[in-house]
């Protein structure tokens, strides 16, 4: 067996575990919840006999604690079985409930494909969809989220999932309210990592997924505020408040829980922690290799503070991630040659930034300066040696 | 004029660098390119490297086509 740090993941098999933006080990509370609530909490909440009522209790203080963390009333959260679900429940369940308002969603030309891909349904439906594009630095103006008439719902990230950029949410949420539109909030990035208020934001629903912030997988945040039209856009029973049909992962739901607590009493060391190490990879990488542009907001505080992004010049983004994973170092990329379609990332193509050479680093509660470092020991010389088979070594790579 | 069609990217970019020193400061060079990132990182090396992209069209016979001033 290899050594295993304090989240539990195997330490010995990888060296530098860089891309906690994909998914985090599970939190050591998490998994000490989730393991009690196998046990404690197996039966079905709505039977009305002792073991039924204990998973009851479990699952009804679960939602509390994920209320009180995030600002909302307990009645207002419901448990998916992703961010993803969640995010394609809260956009198109709007857009049904207030079908009269008319047909319009707006969303950013960068939000995650889970938001964007609940948007192409609508827009097959019979509906429209209007994209409000963003600056080179993936943010998007306030003013250009002004609603078009017949407006639905309007759907903005809270941070954006490949560069880190925090998004103008509160003063997009007040510009929509004055005419009278919702706003969704996907909060995947921000939950767990930067302090979220759902009445601070102004947002009227809010999406996240636990494995993003140290839960297990297969659970996801769905805050509908009250006041807010919505309607299923499929079948419902009665659980999750008739808004999420099926039998509800209570061990997992319980863990969700105790891994956003204890993520959020952790959040005023961990934040700056992460940030040192985001800000020591901005300054140390132009030094270190030739032809970095670095991506997302330079102001640390108009970002998330675990996530840092760049593209090199002329490098394929494939070769990279291969070159780092030989030397045990995993993060990931929004080159093309990643993808399985062939297509650069939607998301740097819309801030105009490079396409090729592209990197994301993510840091998580188990990353260290030992982990930035073993990336900047190996990375220039990767870069250095696709360059050279790519026969781009001899050309000029200042940017 | 350089055809780096059916070339993934990053190749096309390698060959607009490499082929942009071999015109005066003025003139122009044309690439072609079929890669889907090929449109995005034409503008986006045009501006980090200070050059021009004077225009790009759709080829009837696939593909874009890009035309790059050189500024430099």
């Amino acid at each position: 067996m290899p050594p295993t740090g304090t989240s539990g993941r195997s330490v010995g098999a990888v060296p530098a575990y860089l891309d906690h933006a994909s998914t985090t080990p599970l939190h050591p509370a998490a998994r000490a919840a989730l393991l009690v609530a196998l046990d404690e909490g197996w039966a079905d909440p709505a039977r009305l006999y002792r073991e039924g009522r204990r998973a009851r209790m479990l699952l009804d203080a679960a939602r509390e604690s994920v209320a009180t963390v995030l600002g909302a009333r307990p009645d207002e959260i419901s448990f998916t079985s992703s961010g993803t679900t969640a995010a394609g429940a809260a956009l198109l369940g709007t857009a049904t409930a207030r079908r009269r308002a008319g047909r319009v969603v707006m969303v950013s030309a960068v939000e995650h494909s889970s938001v964007l891909h609940a948007a192409a349904v609508h827009e097959g439906a019979g509906g429209q969809v209007v994209q409000v594009g963003v600056d080179g630095h993936g943010r998007v103006d306030p003013a250009a989220f002004t609603p078009v008439p017949g407006t639905a719902v309007a759907s903005l990230q809270h941070a954006n999932h490949e560069v880190g950029t925090l998004q103008p949410v509160a003063e997009v949420a007040r510009r929509l309210h004055e005419a009278g539109v919702p706003l969704h909030t996907d909060a995947a990035v921000t939950v767990g990592h930067v302090p979220v208020d759902v009445r601070a934001l102004g947002v009227d629903l809010l999406t996240a997924s636990a494995h993003k912030f140290g839960g297990p997988p297969g659970v996801g945040l769905l805050v509908v505020r009250t006041g807010t039209r919505w309607r299923s856009p499929g079948p419902t029973d009665e659980r999750e408040g008739g808004r999420v049909a099926g039998f509800p992962a209570v061990p997992a739901i319980v863990a969700t829980a105790a891994a956003l607590e204890a993520r959020t009493s952790e959040l005023a060391a961990e934040g700056p922690r992460l940030a040192g190490l985001v800000a020591e990879l901005r300054r140390r990488l132009p030094a270190l290799v030739d032809g970095v542009e670095l991506l997302g907001d330079p102001d640390p505080t108009g970002s998330v503070r675990h996530i840092c992004a760049f593209s090199c010049l002329y490098v394929a983004g494939e070769a990279l991630l291969d070159g780092l994973d030989r030397a045990g170092i995993a993060v990931s990329s929004g080159s093309s040659c990643t993808s399985d379609a062939l297509t650069p990332s939607h998301v740097l193509v819309a801030m105009g930034a490079l396409t090729h050479g592209n990197l994301r680093i993510s840091f998580g509660r188990d990353s260290t300066q030992a982990d930035v470092d073993a990336l900047l020991d190996v990375l220039p010389g990767v870069v250095r040696e696709v360059r050279a088979r790519f026969g781009a070594a001899d050309l000029d790579h200042t940017p | 004029m350089v055809d780096a069609r059916g070339r993934r990217c990053p190749l096309p970019i390698i060959d607009l660098a490499r082929a942009i020193v071999t015109v005066t400061p003025g003139a122009t060079v044309t690439l072609w390119a079929d890669d889907p990132a090929a449109g995005p990182d034409v503008a986006a090396w045009c501006r980090l490297r200070a050059q021009e992209l004077v225009s790009s069209r759709t080829l009837p016979s696939g593909g874009d086509e890009f035309v790059i001033r050189r500024r430099t």
